[in-house]
């Protein structure tokens, strides 16, 4: 390699097709100085002073404030509306209802269009219709929240019930339904399964069940709206701009353009943020009262009104030789949705990836219930899924009498096991042994209960993390580089606590060559380029990617640029890279010009480059999937049946880690979340009535600092050779994987082996 | 929250007298009242804020401990008296809530506080007798699973939620009570009713009538008290099942036992069977295990709560071997 | 009533709570609103140094009081201690439960300097506070996160506070 006088060579434009032979320059460590710096958040002082401003903080003269009244039934119609004392109390300016509402079109449903971001394709309040227990039915403005939310109860409904489905049984013994993951197939099949699993010498074949989860993300759902005319400007908290700004356009029947959303930062989002009803009601009555309106969703109106993860019931068999090699993989299962909305639990991804086997049958249905849409939550599918199918195998190792690692080392796959696509940088394996090493694992007695101190019984658990790489299409960038030499780059990207801000700046920083003081990194708002969504753990390689194609843009607009008096004189955009504040030639990097001496020559002021990123072909020609092993150790009280987790291990394998300190807050906060999935989170909805029973935060559980212990991670940081800077996401991993080590764990100590989460003390008496 | 008059009251006779007005309310650390406010589930019309009152920590001649009605949860469980020589109480407090309830909290507001069955609390969606008389219970075949194992009856079946009122329950408490009518005592195991058929009338105070102190009388001498509790989660939460309990083992034998039970029923539970049981035994776990179940025998699950009675019998069966290798 | 040293005054509806105080009519929207029903701290300040929360707080019962937030925890040489520990111990991602915490912190140390026990105590008659991991887990448990920066905030509250409880709260 050719290098500078600083040891370093410059960063030449990235692939044309990341899913070639050729890899994104930043996967080489020698090409990079920021990439892999623990560099503290960028954000970190405004965040602990107090000064960011989120959704619902933003003031306006004039604002009223909203409060929803919501339903109390899960079907029928509203038959009788009397708001006349709530229109009267002291402060209220508008009631608004279906009767006054302005006309609005249905919300665009995800996936329905590339840039539909509505979780629920029902009419906002258009009707007199009620779909689901707690839907919203009417709207209050007041001059102050306290009045609001006091005439909001004064609202008199009466309804006429129709029968509806409330209970998971109920709508299971309806009939489940085949649905689509993602638009793709629901169902996977390689071979007779079935035959194979009863040929095989030895098998497990058990049902988990999940319950709903709710993101609990600490912000509430908060909008600040203002109309110009026909222009919307939303404060929102949402974890997809682009999407909300078209679809809120849609259902106002207004350009796309003139609508303007602002979401610099999420009081977190997990999955939970994106276009529900409080936008839509807050931007109609806004246009109804002619007055800015701030609408924030109290924690019962947050349960109510924004969907949560759906519960899955799933059978996991595994068939397997008497050594061990796996015959058969059967997981198939159902998960609750409503009619208006299926985001189905698409619990099989981990299925399709982790092992290998002889034959495959997989497959997700949906039972129906009438009940709020319910919708992604922190790894969909892979977290539940990877809860039944870790622990049906950790059942199979105790059956044939293996070690749980030694049993998944056997089954690791040469290939995607259903369709063969070739893998790309896939070190399960090496993260399987560094882990065993570090955690003690051989200290492990595989026994059963055998290990005590005092009342509290001491179990190891292992499981199989792993969460696909996505990238979605249509992320762009713009790069403005300035005579000074900073560069502003600006992506409709969003930071929601991920560090994507911090991230960004140290790639972008190693790609323009510049330090990072010099990059400013702009996103969270629907008028930047690019429509990205943080969701899949995409937006590492998403925005990577875009910065990328606007650097290879940039490259060529400079070379415009040069003269022939230029050391770069002479050169092709291919033949040049960009290093030490300017850009230079890839096998000469003595041929260098700084980008201020460029624009100064030119006499420009700045140069400005946007570009969209490439198609994911990588997607479809590679199996590209992050993974981990996470290890577990938890003390079980023999006398109450409380479950701690006294240490955590995860070693994972997520290609190159481009900031390891905010990088390791991911994994643990996935890690954190999962402890919940596993021991304490479960939110009910009431059988008869399809509400919900435990809509607050002293009733859903997320864990408590006494429930989580220090968590070590360790990592493989090779790079992946098609992901853009070789990174893919690790921004879910963590929750998958999590619950099954702890449930493998609560076996090893107790030789009780729970099969539906949580893994409540009850459950362990 | 509707609107309401605020008022605080300089002293005891101060407060009675605005506590007279029609649907007075008084008003504590707010930590309860204040939620129960907001979400419709209680509406008054004056709030008396009795947080001025007496928070004196005294020693009383007999070596018992006068609380003052406005002591906050905090200043109990740091108390130098109670953390020696009432052990079950500081544990119990130092369970409830979080530091900042705690520091926000008054005792008379902890003994009051209302139940957390979530039905009660969705006062638009769910039906509640204790909150609407007559109206129904919509927890008895819901999702009850938190709900009481002792005590309850057709028309409720609530638990009262309150650690430190176990301890007191254990601790032979007596609260101090002043009333239009004037100055009165009652054991803290009277002061809350169980439902029957009249569950909106949670205790024996009259209207207007206030808490002023409560009264700790000293402990056997040579008796280990303590507090355990089981959750959900680690921390901040309510319990599924609470144990307080005070003995005394001398040559072996049980020579003194105050037990009571959390999480259970619709009042702190005093365990009176099982102590009855335990009392002149030999205190080994074969012991404890019977008196807890003695005491369970008239225990009535639901459908979701069955697993308390076992929960409960091993947490006291627990607690009271701990005390005994503690009194030994 | 007094917030970050200044004094404050403002005629309120009794209904409004502290947190509404804070940050609709005196613009300090640092303290947060998370749950306004006492069940995840995100709204924790300190009342004449001892933590609280400010969502079941009535403003009107907190008039004549000293009341700090977020926005005044930092001395006139820059950042608290403990704010700069956030940000080298990586204890939070969001941000939202920040605040909360931080003041939460500030309390937790000043009570535990004065020898308050906590339910992980084994021993309630100790004169002095030992803050290891497990009695800062359980005194920081009313702070709920849900992004899990739990490791960092502890991290960040024993290297402020650990060495000596409360030395430098």
């Amino acid at each position: 390699m050719t290098t500078s006088a600083h040891g370093r060579a410059p960063v030449g434009p990235a692939p044309e097709n990341w899913a070639g032979p050729v890899p994104d320059p930043l996967t080489d460590p020698a090409r990079t100085r920021r990439i892999g710096e623990p560099m503290p958040r960028l954000e970190g002082l405004a965040k602990v002073t107090g000064r960011i401003k989120f959704a619902a903080e933003h003031a306006y003269p004039g604002m009223l404030y909203a409060a929803l009244a919501c339903s109390t039934i899960p079907k029928g119609r509203i038959t009788a509306l009397d708001v006349a004392d709530a229109e009267r109390a002291p402060g209220v300016v508008l009631v608004m209802t279906h009767r006054n509402a302005p006309r609005m079109n249905p919300m665009p449903g995800f996936g329905s269009d590339p840039k539909a971001g509505g979780f629920d394709t029902l009419p906002v309040l258009q009707d007199d219709r009620v779909h689901w227990n707690g839907q919203p039915i009417a709207v209050v403005l007041a001059e102050t929240q306290e009045q609001a939310d006091h005439a909001a109860t004064l609202i008199r409904v009466g309804y006429a019930p129709e029968p509806a489905v409330t209970s998971w049984e109920e709508a299971v013994a309806n009939g489940t339904a085949p649905t689509t993951i993602y638009g793709g197939p629901g169902r996977r099949e390689l071979g007779d399964a079935e035959a194979a699993l009863r040929a095989a010498d030895v098998s497990v074949d058990e049902v988990y069940r999940t319950p709903y989860h709710n993101h609990a993300a600490i912000e509430p759902h908060a909008a600040t709206v203002l109309w110009d005319g026909d222009e919307l400007f939303v404060h929102d908290t949402t974890q997809m701009v682009a999407h909300s700004a078209w679809s809120l356009a849609k259902i106002f029947g207004i350009p796309e353009e003139r609508v303007h959303i602002s979401a610099p930062y999420l009081g977190g989002g997990f999955g939970g943020k994106g276009l529900w009803w409080y936008q839509v009601l807050a931007a109609a009555a806004s246009r109804l009262a002619g007055r800015p309106v701030r609408i924030a969703l109290t924690r019962e109106n947050v349960f109510r009104t924004v969907g949560s993860r759906a519960r899955t019931e799933q059978r996991v068999a595994i068939g397997a030789t008497a050594d061990g090699r796996f015959e058969a993989i059967i997981h198939t299962g159902a998960s609750a949705t409503s009619r208006s909305a299926d985001l189905s639990e698409p619990f099989i991804l981990p299925a399709q990836c982790t092992y290998a086997a002889r034959t495959f049958k997989l497959g997700v249905e949906v039972a129906y219930l009438d009940m709020m849409a319910n919708t992604s939550m922190r790894a969909p599918g892979g977290a539940v899924g990877s809860f039944a199918l870790e622990c049906a195998i950790d059942e199979l190792a105790v059956k044939l009498g293996m070690d749980p690692i030694e049993l998944r080392l056997r089954n690791e796959p040469r290939q995607e096991p259903i369709d063969g696509r070739p893998l790309s940088a896939r070190n399960l394996v090496r993260a399987w042994r560094a882990g065993a090493e570090r955690f003690g694992w051989d200290r492990r007695n595989p026994t059963p209960g055998a290990v005590r101190d005092g009342e509290w019984l001491i179990g190891m658990g292992c499981a199989a993390a792993t969460h696909p790489y996505v990238r979605s299409p249509g992320a762009a960038a713009r790069i403005t580089l300035h005579r000074d030499g900073r560069a502003e780059v600006e992506v409709a990207a969003h930071d929601m606590g991920m560090g994507t801000a911090t991230a960004q700046t140290q790639v972008i920083a190693d790609r323009l060559g510049l330090e990072p003081h010099q990059v400013t990194f702009r996103f969270g708002d629907s008028r930047l380029p690019g429509l990205v969504m943080a969701g899949g753990s995409q937006q590492t390689a998403a925005i990577g990617a875009a910065v990328a194609a606007a650097h290879r843009e940039l490259l060529a607009q400079l070379l415009k640029l040069v003269g022939d008096g230029s050391p770069l004189g002479g050169l092709e955009p291919d033949q040049v890279g960009s290093l030490d504040g300017g850009v230079a030639a890839l096998d000469d990097p003595s041929r260098h010009e700084s980008y201020a001496d460029i624009l100064d020559r030119a006499g420009r002021d700045r140069l400005v480059a946007e570009a969209v990123a490439q198609p994911p072909e990588e997607l479809t020609a590679r199996s590209m999937h992050s993974f981990g092993a996470m290890f577990c150790e938890v003390r079980v009280s023999s006398v109450t049946g409380e479950v701690r987790v006294t240490r955590f291990l995860g070693s994972m394998d997520c290609g190159r880690i481009v900031n390891p300190r905010t990088a390791a807050s991911q994994f643990r906060g996935g890690i954190i979340m999962g402890i919940g999935l596993a021991l304490t989170e479960e939110l009910v909805l009431d059988d008869r009535t399809g509400r919900v029973v435990n809509a607050s935060l002293a009733d859903y559980h997320i864990p408590v600092h006494l429930d989580v212990p220090e968590i070590d991670l360790i990592w493989t940081d090779i790079p992946d050779p098609h992901a853009p800077m070789g990174a893919r996401g690790i921004g879910e991993i963590g929750i998958t994987g999590t619950g099954a080590a702890i449930a493998n764990a609560v076996y090893n100590a107790t030789g009780r082996r729970v099969r539906d989460l949580p893994i409540t003390p009850d459950k362990l008496l | 929250m509707n609107p309401f008059g605020y008022a605080r009251a300089a002293d005891a006779a101060d407060a009675v007298r605005l506590g007279s007005a029609p649907r007075a309310a008084y008003l504590g650390g707010g930590t309860n009242l204040v939620d129960l406010m907001r979400r419709n589930v209680v509406a008054p019309a004056t709030l008396v804020d009795v947080t001025g009152l007496s928070s004196a920590i005294e020693e009383r001649p007999d070596g018992g401990l006068l609380i003052g009605a406005a002591a906050r949860n905090t200043a109990v469980a740091e108390h130098r008296a109670v953390r020696a020589r009432y052990p079950l109480l500081a544990r119990a407090i130092l369970a409830g809530g979080s530091a900042q309830i705690r520091n926000m909290a008054t005792v008379a507001g902890n003994i009051l506080q209302r139940t957390r069955c979530p039905y009660f609390y969705d006062v638009a969606g769910s039906r509640c007798n204790r909150r609407h008389p007559g109206q129904g219970c919509d927890a008895i075949d819901g999702h009850n699973r938190d709900h009481a194992i002792l005590g309850g009856s057709p028309a409720c079946v609530a638990t009262h939620p309150s650690d430190m009122c176990v301890a007191l329950a254990a601790a032979d408490a007596v609260v101090h009570l002043r009333g239009a009518r004037g100055a009165r005592v009652l054991p803290l195991t009277e002061l809350h009713r169980l439902p029957g058929d009249h569950p909106e009338i949670e205790t024996e105070l009259e209207a207007g009538e206030l808490i002023t102190a409560v009264e700790l009388p000293p402990l056997p001498p040579g008796a280990a008290s303590g507090y355990r509790k089981v959750r959900d989660r680690a921390g901040y939460a309510f319990a599924l099942v609470s144990v307080a309990a005070v003995l005394r083992v001398e040559r072996g034998v049980i020579t003194a036992v105050r037990l009571a039970l959390g999480g259970v029923a619709p009042k702190p539970w005093r365990a009176r069977t099982a102590e009855q049981a335990l009392l002149g035994a030999p205190a080994d776990p074969a012991t404890f295990r019977a008196a807890a179940r003695t005491e369970l025998a008239a225990a009535v699950p639901l459908r979701h709560n069955a697993f308390k009675i076992e929960l409960a019998e091993r947490t006291v069966t627990a607690v009271l071997a701990d005390l005994a290798g503690e009194a030994r | 009533m007094r917030v970050n040293g200044a004094e404050v005054e403002a005629a309120v509806d009794p209904r409004t709570s502290l947190l509404d105080l804070l940050r609709e009519t005196l613009g300090l929207s640092g303290t947060k609103k998370g749950c306004d029903q006492g069940a995840c701290g995100a709204c924790t300040v300190l009342a004449d140094g001892e933590r609280i929360l400010s969502c079941l707080a009535l403003a009107v019962q907190y008039a004549g009081r000293e009341i700090t937030t977020v926005e005044g925890l930092a001395g006139p040489d820059g950042p608290h201690p403990l704010q700069r520990a956030f940000i080298d111990h990586d204890g939070f991602q969001c941000g939202y439960c920040t605040p909360g915490h931080l003041c939460s912190a500030v309390g937790m140390a000043a009570e535990a300097a004065r020898g308050v026990p906590s339910y992980v105590t084994a021993d309630l008659t100790a004169d002095r506070v030992v803050l290891d991991r497990d009695e800062i887990r359980e005194r920081m448990s009313g702070n709920l996160c849900r992004c899990g920066a739990h490791n960092g905030i502890v991290a960040a509250i024993a290297a402020t506070y650990a060495a000596g409880p409360g030395e430098r709260a």
